[in-house]
Parts: structure tokens; C-alpha cells; sequence
């Protein structure tokens, strides 16, 4: 479960940022990908329709939001904890 | 007041993907209107229609770019691209506060719309992709130029239905003639092309389910097309100076309402936007050699075309020729004064008229020469083009051989 979702993240993320998937490493910003405020909300639609959930996230202030968007691995995390949620699993 | 000049163009329409060919089917009087082919277009009882067949935008646009970027600003992108290249500014190296970029629609991102629109109600998605709204908008072509080449001077996008192109135009040509800026990107663009778009169409019952046969006897309605011409339009003092090559002079613009029918064309409001167009050029009535009608192959356009024809030119009106193009290339609507435009270029630079194809048979109310079917050879200096549209709108671009 947990391999699946950081695969496809790191998918996702790889195709906003034009980066082969071997690039996406865990400590990388969305600012080290290159990922702009527009390919953010496209990253943030991508991962809801691919997981079925809703990323608390606000594009007004998209650093004060309870979903963590620091680095790789906290986005990964983050999308681990709402699909364990909407599964029950927690 | 400061001479505006045409300095570069570009198009994309059923016709051809750029200019040279653009140009090559209107001396041809070859016509780009096929079958229409797109999501649920078997459910429309009209089938044809002036589509851009195989269109690859991958060959023009990244993934990112295609999701912000819906066709009508596809087509103006790629038309712009191509102007920029022929008139050999290089935007990028200056300072490009003083050129703006004005362009015409009337359906804007259309197509964005009906596929939202087909996602939330039919499909019954809840969830839509976040940048819809830049998409859709108006403005998105306009605005895409802007940042794509970098022009901070005034964008806009202006929305008088098939007026649209044209009335961008004359605001391009008022603007730098007036001196506010230097240069325009100016023309139109428009992709009504989809379920939707033609549904809204059918329901007025004007369009033809055979062919777009302006001025014929056997005329039955209107077929829509898609895509973009765009102009770079300069002030002739700059053009001159950096050594361009000039495709025409901007003479005159002349713009009216109607003021009475939401739908119905009026003799009156054609005729005064014409006589004003040819009062701003200064031209007399028997100067103009060719007009690249509004022709829209309707009942009532044709007819009234004519009558308001006949009422500016008197007898001259016999001797000049008028030809519509929609005949080929379709109705764009929004885009399509600026794809029009194209006819006046052709004729001002290469001396082809280009033909109204499709024509059978004499009408009594349109008897004027409107080059049936085959291009003519024809050295002209004064053209007009005509764009009328619903709300009465009314807006003729008058040009001329270039200095």
C-alpha cells in the first residue's frame, strides 16, 4: 500500500516537473522540482483523482494548510494519512 | 495622427496550418469544409463544418501548456508565432511596454466549457481540474500572447460576436494611430467546433446541412469554422525605419449599431459602418475594387449586404467585386473578420481575388459581381471588409497597397 502510494506521487510529481521518477528524492522542495503554483494545483488535482480524497489544501496560502507540502516525503505522508482515513484504516 | 501598417501575419484555419497555405486554397477556391468529427457529433443534424483536420498540438505545446491553454488559444498562439517570425520584430530583447495585443472572440474557451460542463451534469463528477477558469476565459488568448511574447502594453479581448475580429482590429488601428502605442498583435480566434458550440447553432436554424453558398439562389444557411489569423499591425514611421516588409496599410475603420433586432441584419447600419470606413480611409466610393463581403450564405445577410452595397457604391457598385471567403474556409465567428482579412492581403499583394465558391445559380437580390467559384487576376490599391454581426454590430476595415 504504502510503495504504491509513494510510486505514484513520485509519478506525479515527475510529470509536473518534467524529471525522470529516479530524480523525485525524498528531501527535494516543490521549489528544488521546479514546481510552480500552477503545476501545484495541478499536483493537487492529480493526487485527488488518482487516490479519491480531498487535500485540505487552499492555493491562497498553500504553506498554511494542514496538508504538509515541505518536501517529497512529507507530501507522501500526508497522502498516506488521508487515503488510511478514508479507508478506515486509522 | 500616426499611418498604421500590416507587418506581419499568420493563420491557421480548415485551409492550411500557416499563411503560404492559407493563401494557396483561397486563390485555388479550394474549400476546407468537410465532415465534422468530434465527441457526440452524430448527435447533430449538421454535419459539416470548416474543421482543422488532424490538429496535433503536441507538435505546438508542452503537457502544461495544453492544460491551460484551450484551442481558441491554441490556434491564436500558433497563428501569433507565425506573424511574430514574418515581421522580424524580436520582442523578447526590448522593452514592449508600448505594444499591446488586442484580439477578437466570441466563444471564447468554448470548448473548455462543454467539456466541464459534459464532466459535472453528465458524468455527475464532483471534482474539476483547478485551472478551468484561466482556461475558459475571454481574455486567455489575449492574455497568452501577452506572456508568450512577452507585450506589456495594453491586452484585451473584445466580443461582439461576428463582428469580434474586426472590431479588435480597428481598436489595434485607432490605438497606434492615435499614438498610445507603437504596435499591435491584433485579429482573432475562435474553436465553437464541439457538441455544445453547434447544438446552440442548430437551435437558430440558419446553418446549412450542404454547403455555404453566399449570394446563390440555391443559398440555404450558414457553415461554421475554426481557427486564427493574426496581424502585427505598426505604426509606418517604426516599420519604415527598422526596414520591414509592409502587406498593407490600416486606411480606415468604421464601426455602427443598428439599433433594432437582436438577430436580423439591417440595410441602414451596414451602409452607414461602410460609408464611415471609406469616409476615415479617404476614399471615394469608386476607389474601392474589392470587398471581402460578410457573406454569411443566410437569406437575410446576402440580401441586405448587396442592398447596403448598392446604396454606398451607386453605380460603382457594378464594378467593383465582392467576394465571401466563408464560402471556403466557414463562418469562424469571433475570428472571422481577422481570417477575412486574409482575402484583402491576397488581393493587395499577390493581385488574386479570391472567389465565392459554391455558387450555382443567380439571385435577383444579390446581382452584383461576387467572383463566382474561380479567382480572378486583378491589380487593386482599396479594399473593404465587411463584418456584420448579431446585436446589429457593425464594423468595416478599409485598407490599401502599402507605402
Amino acid at each position: 500500500m504504502s510503495e504504491s502510494v509513494k510510486y505514484k506521487i513520485i509519478k506525479i510529481l515527475s510529470e509536473q516537473a518534467l524529471l525522470d521518477p529516479s530524480e523525485i528524492k525524498d528531501n527535494l522542495s516543490l521549489e528544488d522540482l521546479g514546481i510552480d503554483s500552477l503545476a501545484l494545483v495541478e499536483i493537487v488535482f492529480s493526487i485527488e483523482e488518482t487516490f479519491n480524497i480531498t487535500i485540505p489544501f487552499n492555493a491562497n496560502d498553500p504553506t498554511n494548510s494542514t496538508f504538509d507540502i515541505s518536501n517529497v516525503s512529507s507530501i507522501i505522508s500526508a497522502v498516506e494519512n488521508l487515503v488510511n482515513s478514508a479507508s478506515g484504516k486509522n | 495622427m500616426h499611418r498604421v501598417v500590416i507587418t506581419g501575419a499568420g493563420a491557421v484555419s480548415s485551409l492550411g496550418t500557416d499563411l503560404s497555405s492559407n493563401f494557396k486554397s483561397l486563390s485555388e477556391g479550394k474549400s476546407g469544409i468537410s465532415k465534422i468529427e468530434f465527441l457526440n457529433s452524430d448527435r447533430l443534424s449538421i454535419k459539416i463544418g470548416g474543421q482543422i483536420k488532424n490538429y496535433n498540438p503536441d507538435i505546438h505545446f508542452t503537457k502544461q501548456e495544453k492544460s491551460i491553454y484551450d484551442k481558441f488559444t491554441q490556434f491564436a498562439l500558433i497563428a501569433t508565432k507565425q506573424a511574430v517570425l514574418s515581421s522580424g520584430w524580436e520582442f523578447q530583447k526590448n522593452d514592449n511596454s508600448d505594444i499591446g495585443v488586442i484580439l477578437g472572440t466570441a466563444g471564447g474557451g468554448l470548448q473548455t466549457q462543454d467539456e466541464n460542463y459534459r464532466q459535472v451534469y453528465e458524468e455527475g463528477k464532483n471534482r474539476v481540474h483547478p485551472l478551468i477558469v484561466p482556461k475558459l476565459m475571454n481574455n486567455a488568448a489575449a492574455s497568452n500572447v501577452s506572456i508568450k511574447f512577452n507585450l506589456q502594453g495594453p491586452s484585451f479581448t473584445i466580443a461582439s460576436a461576428c463582428s469580434s475580429s474586426n472590431h479588435a482590429m480597428g481598436q489595434a488601428f485607432n490605438l497606434i494611430r492615435s499614438g498610445v502605442i507603437k504596435a499591435a498583435i491584433t485579429g482573432g480566434s475562435e474553436s465553437m467546433l464541439c457538441f455544445g458550440g453547434i447544438k446552440a447553432w442548430e437551435g437558430l436554424r440558419i446553418m446549412s446541412k450542404e454547403a455555404c453558398r453566399p449570394f446563390c439562389k440555391n443559398r440555404d444557411g450558414m457553415v461554421q469554422g475554426e481557427g486564427a489569423a493574426i496581424f502585427i499591425f505598426e505604426n509606418y514611421h517604426d516599420a519604415k525605419k527598422r526596414g520591414a516588409n509592409i502587406l498593407a496599410e490600416v486606411a480606415g475603420f468604421s464601426m455602427t449599431s443598428d439599433a433594432i433586432d437582436i438577430v436580423n441584419p439591417s440595410k441602414k447600419g451596414a451602409a452607414r459602418a461602410m460609408i464611415g470606413a471609406l469616409k476615415d480611409a479617404k476614399f471615394n466610393p469608386e476607389d474601392v475594387e474589392y470587398i471581402n463581403a460578410h457573406g454569411t450564405g443566410t437569406l437575410a445577410n446576402d440580401k441586405t449586404e448587396c442592398a447596403a452595397i448598392k446604396e454606398v457604391f451607386k453605380s460603382h457598385a457594378n464594378k467593383l467585386m465582392i467576394s465571401s471567403t466563408k464560402s471556403m474556409h466557414g463562418h469562424l465567428i469571433g475570428g472571422t473578420g481577422a481570417v477575412e482579412l486574409l482575402g484583402c492581403l491576397l488581393a493587395l499583394n499577390k493581385q488574386i481575388i479570391a472567389p465565392t465558391i459554391n455558387f450555382l445559380k443567380k439571385d435577383p437580390d444579390c446581382d452584383l459581381d461576387i467572383v463566382p467559384n474561380i479567382a480572378r487576376q486583378k491589380n487593386v490599391k482599396c479594399v473593404i471588409s465587411n463584418s456584420f454581426a448579431f446585436g446589429g454590430t457593425n464594423a468595416v476595415i478599409a485598407l490599401k497597397k502599402g507605402p
